[in-house]
């Protein structure tokens, strides 16, 4: 009976650990905080949908929900498919180590490092608005217009391409000889060969790229707080600072309305991800 | 001719893309007089732009002198960065080696959901739990204390998924092989499992390191304490008025991770590659 019994359930022993450290520091306190997004934040008195009602017509939410969205749905692509194409030019050649290696370096600068380059090339007076002014061109004001958002998306390719592009190497590597050398034979062209057959072949890669990508890309506020601070150029302004000034003013009520909304919406992705990626395999 | 102008424009970018830390290496060498004197129109003292030249005009060691040995402050900010990052890659060696041993090789009710909320959990944003984080450590009395740091994230789910793929490349026939010739469940995790899985299980721990070598969020918001704050947290903090000392405290931040980066940078390959794997 006792045999048995350890038998079936073999896998808690190495699950256990995992599985009551995320419920005691995520999932209850999680909980909690769904409870408090129907109270109001001093009282704790039921509050019904008020939380939320006010969340929806809060400008600042309007504001940092539109400038992620905006900030996911440009990054992705470009950093998909720029390192798609990186990775099949590289995947022509022999010798790749050196630049692989160079590619995969910005991954290991820290934020803070990061931050001082920025300042230095991308102030009003930096060098890059110097060598705009060489060239006889107008500078930018890179932190203080739009210009910010752009500053961040390159920031974001920067450190994630060399990840992304080993990632698509792998994938690419993996599509066995035999086929392309068997379409090249059939009078395949490079066009056709790249989207029937080595594109077909690259959809599990493009899952996870997609996932880890995704991950990064809330990762920029680290730079883009250390550079401009709680209150950034208004372009640049994301969920993450929202919250991070939600915190410092213990706007405990609207957090929590809008934590269980994020959480919502994060989960829907994730689960039309999942839905895609099973159709497909 | 194609082929040598794709070269040409690859390595064009990739000598662009390492540019940037080129620029902070070769300014830590710098002279005060010289940084100064070429920052001036950022600091607003001069109008004009900044005429940085690429290399020292005269090379000197002067700024790692006085931060190494005549700054307190950085020696200390240094080593809670090094306790965090080393309690938490050892806790999560513990605790998630071992979850993603479980979801890669048995089956259970319920494992698609759970692995599936271990997912979402690691896409959360660290502010849409931070209220929670709060609550928690709040009531366990760890805020303002560096296990209020590290406890949460050694039972993060990213290195779960990132070992879990390179667990699932072991072929199930071995470990089946490996019982019928009565092997424990405990000794296929330690001699099969942890043996074949250790590009994915260090590609982890490397990309763990440089994780939490520049952690930013938990600890601006959960120490209030300016000594208990790790280096990615102090160095923003140093003006770039002080820019030599900038420079070298970027440069002293960079060199553990470009060193961790460089012993690692195989297994960090081959453990990305089994996660693009099918699997």
């Amino acid at each position: 009976m006792l045999h048995s019994f350890h038998k079936k359930y073999k896998y808690l022993f190495f699950l256990m650990p995992s599985i009551s450290g995320v419920t005691l520091f995520v999932l209850i306190p999680f909980m909690h905080v769904v409870k408090r997004s129907f109270q109001t934040a001093i009282t704790k008195e039921f509050h019904g949908l008020k939380n939320y009602i006010s969340v929806f017509h809060n400008q600042a939410f309007h504001l940092a929900v539109k400038n992620t969205a905006r900030f996911t749905v440009v990054c992705l692509p470009i950093l998909i498919l720029l390192s798609l194409f990186i990775a099949m030019a590289m995947s022509q050649l022999k010798e790749i180590k050196l630049l692989k290696s160079a590619f995969l370096l910005p991954m290991a600068v820290p934020a803070a490092t990061l931050v001082l380059i920025w300042k230095i090339l991308f102030f009003q007076e930096g060098i890059f608005n110097s060598s705009l002014l060489t060239l006889g061109l107008k500078p930018i004001a890179f932190m203080d217009s739009g210009a910010a958002f752009w500053v961040l998306v390159l920031s974001y390719v920067w450190k994630n391409i060399g990840y992304t592009i080993v990632l698509w190497l792998a994938g690419i590597l993996q599509i066995s000889n035999s086929i392309l050398e068997a379409a090249k034979v059939d009078g395949s062209s490079p066009m056709q060969t790249f989207f029937y057959i080595i594109i077909p072949n690259l959809k599990s890669t493009l899952y996870i790229i997609t996932i880890l990508s995704f991950l990064n890309s809330f990762k920029v506020f680290r730079e883009a707080y250390l550079v401009a601070g709680a209150y950034p150029h208004e372009s640049i302004y994301l969920l993450q600072h929202l919250f991070n000034n939600w915190f410092t003013n213990l706007e405990v009520d609207k957090m929590s309305a809008s934590a269980v909304c994020i959480a919502v919406i994060l989960f829907c992705i994730i689960f039309a991800l999942e839905i895609l990626y099973e159709k497909d395999k | 001719m194609l082929k040598k102008l794709s070269l040409l424009l690859l390595y064009l970018t990739a000598f662009l893309i390492c540019l940037p830390i080129l620029l902070v290496l070769l300014g830590s060498l710098k002279s005060t007089q010289e940084l100064m004197g070429s920052l001036s129109p950022i600091l607003g003292d001069a109008n004009g732009m900044v005429n940085w030249s690429p290399f020292p005009l005269y090379p000197t060691l002067n700024h790692f002198y006085k931060l190494l040995f005549f700054t307190p402050s950085f020696f200390i900010v240094f080593w809670n960065s090094m306790k965090i990052v080393f309690c938490i890659l050892a806790g999560q060696l513990f605790i998630s080696l071992p979850a993603a041993w479980a979801f890669a090789c048995y089956s259970f009710p319920l494992k698609k959901p759970l692995f599936t909320l271990y997912i979402i959990l690691m896409l959360m944003p660290f502010q849409v739990t931070m209220l929670s984080s709060y609550l928690v450590l709040d009531a366990l009395h760890m805020l303002d204390t560096h296990r209020g740091i590290i406890l949460p994230a050694i039972f993060s789910a990213y290195p779960v998924f990132i070992i879990y793929r390179s667990f699932t490349q072991i072929p199930k026939s071995l470990l089946e092989a490996a019982r019928t010739d009565g092997a424990g469940e405990f000794y296929l995790f330690l001699h099969i499992g942890i043996p074949s899985g250790s590009s994915g299980i260090l590609s982890a721990f490397v990309l763990g390191f440089l994780e939490y070598w520049s952690l930013i969020e938990p600890p601006l918001a959960f120490l209030k304490d300016k000594s208990l704050w790790p280096l990615s947290l102090y160095l923003p903090e140093i003006s770039i008025e002080q820019a030599g000392m900038a420079f070298t405290a970027s440069v002293i931040t960079l060199v553990p991770a470009i060193f961790v980066f460089i012993i690692g940078q195989d297994y960090l390959e081959q453990g990305i590659m089994s996660s693009a794997v099918k699997e």
